[in-house]
């Protein structure tokens, strides 16, 4: 099977529900699910692909993507 | 623990009022309503007594149970009578003895005088009462008309029925209607000729009985007995423990001839059944001691070798420097393990530990994964704990009951017969399911709503239930303000509020009638008590947890939440799927559901467990399985679950397991998971572990053992000599000791302890104190997360859609003879009743197709394809094919699809697309499991 497809289809879920609040609480909530449920090799493929052009990924994904770049406050 | 118990011959009565009494010169106190029976019983003074029983309601029939009582005429009956302030009863004196002596005699005079070679012999109430009552002979003679010719049923496989021994007391009868509410069996015939009947005079196994036992153990002779009973004889001593099938989490009295077990009784003393039971643990354990048991540890280097039994030392030794090797050449999350919720909680917890202490990642997971997991995070979000909000007595205060996606009379019987008891009664009924269950129409029982709807509608459903009761004012306004986020209350309320959401326009998705939901929202929101029950229907779809947080936002919006007889809960599959999940099994979570990214509760872990832990959630099951066959997950630990039978697409999970250089499985039985196995560790059955189990209302009850380990060992030693052998010491020298860690470090469970359990019987967390017996009732004086929080649940309906090629949709479930993948059930004579799984058919669907009921058909999905036999069914709507997946043959789950939860990865199994033609021959992955099942038997 194609991982990449999978972690696409599931990141486009995840900002299928978020998308019915306020857009930034929509990015905030989808990289907050993201990264408290993902293990980090996903989070990383998810990187990776948009890094790649992104192609396939769900707008609040794209921006969600942005903000798992940055390090969760607090973290070493 | 002594094998009888006190039968107090009625119900026990619930009053705030008391009456005082006199019986026999003793001043007795009781709630009124009390018979005098009971009351008598409660002073120490025994009244004899042969139909009455304090499992049922009195009948007032035998006449043994006479007494005088002063200013009374007559001799009424005590089990009838209640008590009244200042009543003098007299329960013994020369002409009751006579008049009881005369009830005997007739009794007697039709009875078979083998007492010596009855079964029963010993635990027979006639005979008992023969002695009690002094008879000395019987005037009338044996040799007038009599029944002792009648002949002996043995048609169901667990007990016989022998009406030459029968007192037609009614206690069978009384049982199945009151207790079970199946209503299979009547008093046929008038006076001489009055018989116990099977429904119209059929033998037991082909009337609509159930085998739940609950006749058996209401008879007061030897005319329903155990076929374990009559071969083995009367056992010496019982030990309780409990049941490891379901979620309800029955107690049960094992009744024990040294080691072997005579017969399972369930314990009037249950928290959870008090006193009921059903076929599964009832009858269904001899799988513990079955053939086809592994006892010896095995190994082999490659699943294409044969079995190699070698000693635990070798295993242990083997199976951790394979493990350790994966990780040294793939790097430490390379390797993983998974739960079994058939497992005790000090079981679980401990290989947990050893995942995330000596594996050091947190690829750790269990199978909630695949059934509840949507629960976890839909309750959290909205309450703030992963758990059910009620116990099951709740539910004797209900007024509405909405069962959604769950089918309690199959999946979880003694709850289910609990639940239809309170319908008849006169609580009302709303089923959300696309089949017509059980529930919906069953003797006494109807539902006011059955919403037939689409499969992957649920949502849907629920915001057209929310849009009714906010566009019609239904909502409770005190309780929101009082208890929920005003804020997301008011984002909801708008979301809901839209037209889009009414029942008139989901109707497209649903396929309800708007009328019919509209009713059915009006009802669950002024009926009084309204209580959801729901299942792995409502779970096991893309929007599994949405559908969890929509129900959520029913019970606030109604004030549905926080006290008896409402609340929102999640009927669990298996017997510790809430223990599994409260003993940190997901990957992202510590015990008591605190996330492993907390720097204060991971240090807590870190210092009583001397290691480090990591900081970021591990993979998830399906998770696991990609990266499997992406290469980058090479090695797992399977601890009592068969996830090549379980779970989703087959043939993805066949290719996972091949994919990996080291499978170890901790396992009763060969299963289909141990076929790609290099290393077999053999488990103990419920019957041997040591531990506790927690059940879906979080009640943790004991699990103790009646037997010794058939391995030798304790599963937890097991694991515990793995984690040491990977450089990890983890001893413990009891179960008790784990639960004391457990305990000690979670803080919803910091007032439990083995020995308050062997004391107070059970108790349900959150149990925070010594002194307390824990919470039955959640969100009382507040949520957990303080306020309530509403969720957007916006329906976005599944990827999965029916098409020209797969026009028809199919749902799985369970049946109530078996369980889960049927590794226990199978083997037991529980396969009397489903020896194989079938495909239910609408009739419409059946002709379209040339199908006839029994035909072998192929089924079809654009993941795979099996065969099985099909079975015309007017449960079905048009359009909706539903199996279960007991039987590995099948292989239900060929054809089920990866598609998950958005929010936890449960599959989706309640949606598949499939097409279904006649067929005659197995299906070509059935050909290759049955190539793999024989080298695999080698």
């Amino acid at each position: 099977m194609d991982t990449t497809r999978e972690i696409i289809r599931m990141a486009n879920q995840i900002a299928g529900y978020f998308q019915s609040y306020p857009q930034d609480e929509a990015v905030t909530e989808t990289a907050g699910h993201i990264r408290t449920f993902w293990e980090p090799r996903m989070r990383q493929r998810l990187l990776d692909h948009s890094s790649a052009g992104g192609e396939g990924l769900h707008e609040i994904v794209t921006r969600a993507v942005e903000r798992l770049r940055v390090p969760p406050v607090g973290s070493a | 623990m002594s094998i009888s118990e006190i039968d107090y011959g009625t119900l026990a009565r619930e009053s705030a009022t008391l009456v005082t009494l006199d019986i026999d010169g003793r001043e007795v106190t009781v709630p009124e309503g009390t018979s005098v029976m009971r009351a008598a019983m409660e002073a120490g003074i025994t009244i004899p007594k042969l139909c009455a029983t304090d499992m049922l309601d009195a009948y007032g029939s035998c006449r043994l149970c006479m007494v005088e009582i002063e200013g009374r005429r007559g001799t009424p009956a005590s089990c009838t009578t209640p008590v009244a302030p200042g009543m003098k009863v007299h329960t013994q004196n020369e002409r009751l003895g006579r008049l009881r002596r005369g009830v005997m005699e007739l009794y007697i005079s039709d009875h078979p005088l083998d007492c010596l070679t009855c079964p029963t012999n010993g635990d027979c109430e006639l005979q008992d009462m023969a002695g009690a009552v002094g008879l000395r002979n019987v005037r009338y003679g044996y040799d007038g008309e009599n029944h002792r010719a009648a002949v002996k049923d043995e048609s169901n496989p667990y007990f016989t029925f022998d009406p030459s021994k029968c007192i037609v007391c009614s206690r069978c009868v009384r049982a199945c209607g009151e207790v079970q509410g199946t209503f299979a069996l009547t008093i046929d015939g008038r006076g001489f000729d009055s018989k116990v009947s099977p429904g119209a005079l059929e033998q037991f196994m082909d009337s609509e009985c159930v085998s739940c036992g609950a006749c058996v153990q209401a008879c007061p002779t030897a005319t329903l007995t155990e076929k374990s009973l009559i071969e083995l004889g009367q056992p010496e001593h019982s030990v309780i423990t409990t049941c490891a099938y379901c979620g309800v989490g029955c107690s049960f009295k094992a009744e024990m001839k040294g080691t072997t077990v005579v017969r399972m009784v369930p314990h009037k003393d249950g928290g959870a059944n008090e006193g009921h039971s059903c076929v599964k643990g009832r009858f269904a354990w001899g799988y513990a001691t079955h053939a086809d048991r592994q006892m010896k540890p095995m190994i082999r280097e490659s699943i294409d070798d044969p079995w190699r039994t070698v000693s635990w030392d070798e295993a242990i030794t083997y199976a951790a420097t394979r493990l350790r090797a994966v990780q040294q050449k793939y790097g430490r999350g390379s390797i993983g393990g998974i739960t079994s919720s058939r497992c005790t909680n000090e079981e679980v917890y401990v290989v947990q530990k050893m995942i995330r202490a000596a594996f050091g990642n947190n690829n750790v997971d269990t199978c909630a994964r695949v059934c509840h997991s949507p629960t976890g995070y839909g309750l959290k979000q909205t309450f703030g704990t992963s758990a059910g909000t009620q116990d099951f007595r709740s539910v004797d205060k209900s007024d509405v009951i909405l069962v959604i996606g769950a089918n309690p009379t199959d999946g979880h019987p003694v709850f289910g017969s609990r639940m239809k008891k309170r319908l008849r009664q006169g609580a009302r009924l709303i089923v959300i399911d696309p089949r017509r269950i059980d529930l919906v129409r069953s003797p006494h029982v109807s539902a006011t709503h059955h919403l037939q709807l689409r499969p992957g509608t649920n949502v849907a459903a629920m915001n057209a239930l929310a849009h009714v009761i906010v566009t019609e004012e239904l909502v409770d306004r005190d309780f929101v303000a009082d208890r929920c986020d005003p804020m997301e209350f008011a984002r909801w309320e708008a979301f809901v509020r839209d037209p889009r959401h009414s029942p008139e326009n989901t109707e497209q998705y649903t396929g309800v009638p708007a009328a019919e939901m509209r009713a059915a929202a009006r009802l669950y929101a002024t009926g009084g008590n309204a209580a959801i029950y729901y299942g792995l229907g409502v779970t096991e779809h893309s929007q599994g947890s949405t559908a969890v947080m929509g129900m959520a936002n029913l019970a606030m919006a109604t004030g549905n939440i926080g006290r008896d007889g409402v609340g929102v809960n999640p009927l669990r599959g298996q017997n510790n799927v809430q223990g599994s999940c409260d003993m940190g099994s997901f990957p992202h979570e510590l015990t008591g559901y605190r996330h492993v990214s907390d720097d204060v509760v991971r240090q807590q872990f870190e210092e009583v467990w001397n290691a480090a832990l990591d900081p970021e959630p591990g993979l998830r099951i399906p998770n696991m399985f990609d990266s499997a066959v992406d290469g980058t997950f090479k090695g797992i630990f399977v601890q009592g679950e068969d996830i090549a039978q379980s779970d989703p697409n087959t043939q993805h999970v066949f290719a996972a397991l091949r994919a990996m250089e080291i499978v170890v499985v901790q396992d009763l039985f060969l299963n289909e998971t141990a076929a790609f196995a290099h290393v077999f560790l053999p488990g103990t059955s419920f019957l041997e572990k040591d531990g506790t189990f927690t059940n879906a209302e979080r009640r943790i009850n004991r699990v103790r053992p009646v037997m010794p380990s058939k391995t030798g060992k304790q599963e937890w030693e097991v694991v515990c000599e793995l984690a040491t052998a990977m450089g990890y010491p983890m001893f413990y020298r009891t179960s008790a000791q784990i639960m004391d860690e457990i305990a000690r470090l979670t803080p919803t469970f910091s007032g439990v302890s083995f020995e308050k359990l062997d004391r107070v019987g059970s108790v349900q967390w959150p149990c925070t104190d010594e002194d307390s017996t824990g919470t039955p009732i959640m969100h009382a004086n507040g949520f957990v997360r303080g306020q309530g929080r509403f969720m957007i649940t916006e329906y976005v309906p599944t990827e999965e859609r029916a098409s020209r090629f797969y026009p028809l949709i199919l749902t799985t479930g369970r049946i109530l003879s078996h369980y889960n993948v049927g590794a226990q059930t199978r083997r037991t004579a529980n396969v009397a009743w489903h020896p194989e799984d079938i495909l239910e058919v609408h009739a419409h669907d059946a002709e379209e197709r040339g199908i006839r009921d029994g035909d072998l058909v192929s089924i079809a999905s654009r993941i795979g394809a099996t065969t099985l036999r099909a079975r015309i069914s007017d449960r079905m709507p048009q359009g909706v094919v539903y199996t279960t997946f007991h039987h590995p043959v099948t292989g239900a789950n060929v054809v089920t699809t990866e598609n998950s939860d958005w929010a936890t990865n449960c599959p989706e199994y309640k949606v598949t697309a499939v097409q279904v033609t006649l067929s005659n021959h197995p299906s070509d992955w059935q050909i290759r499991r049955g190539a793999l099942v024989e080298v695999a038997a080698e």
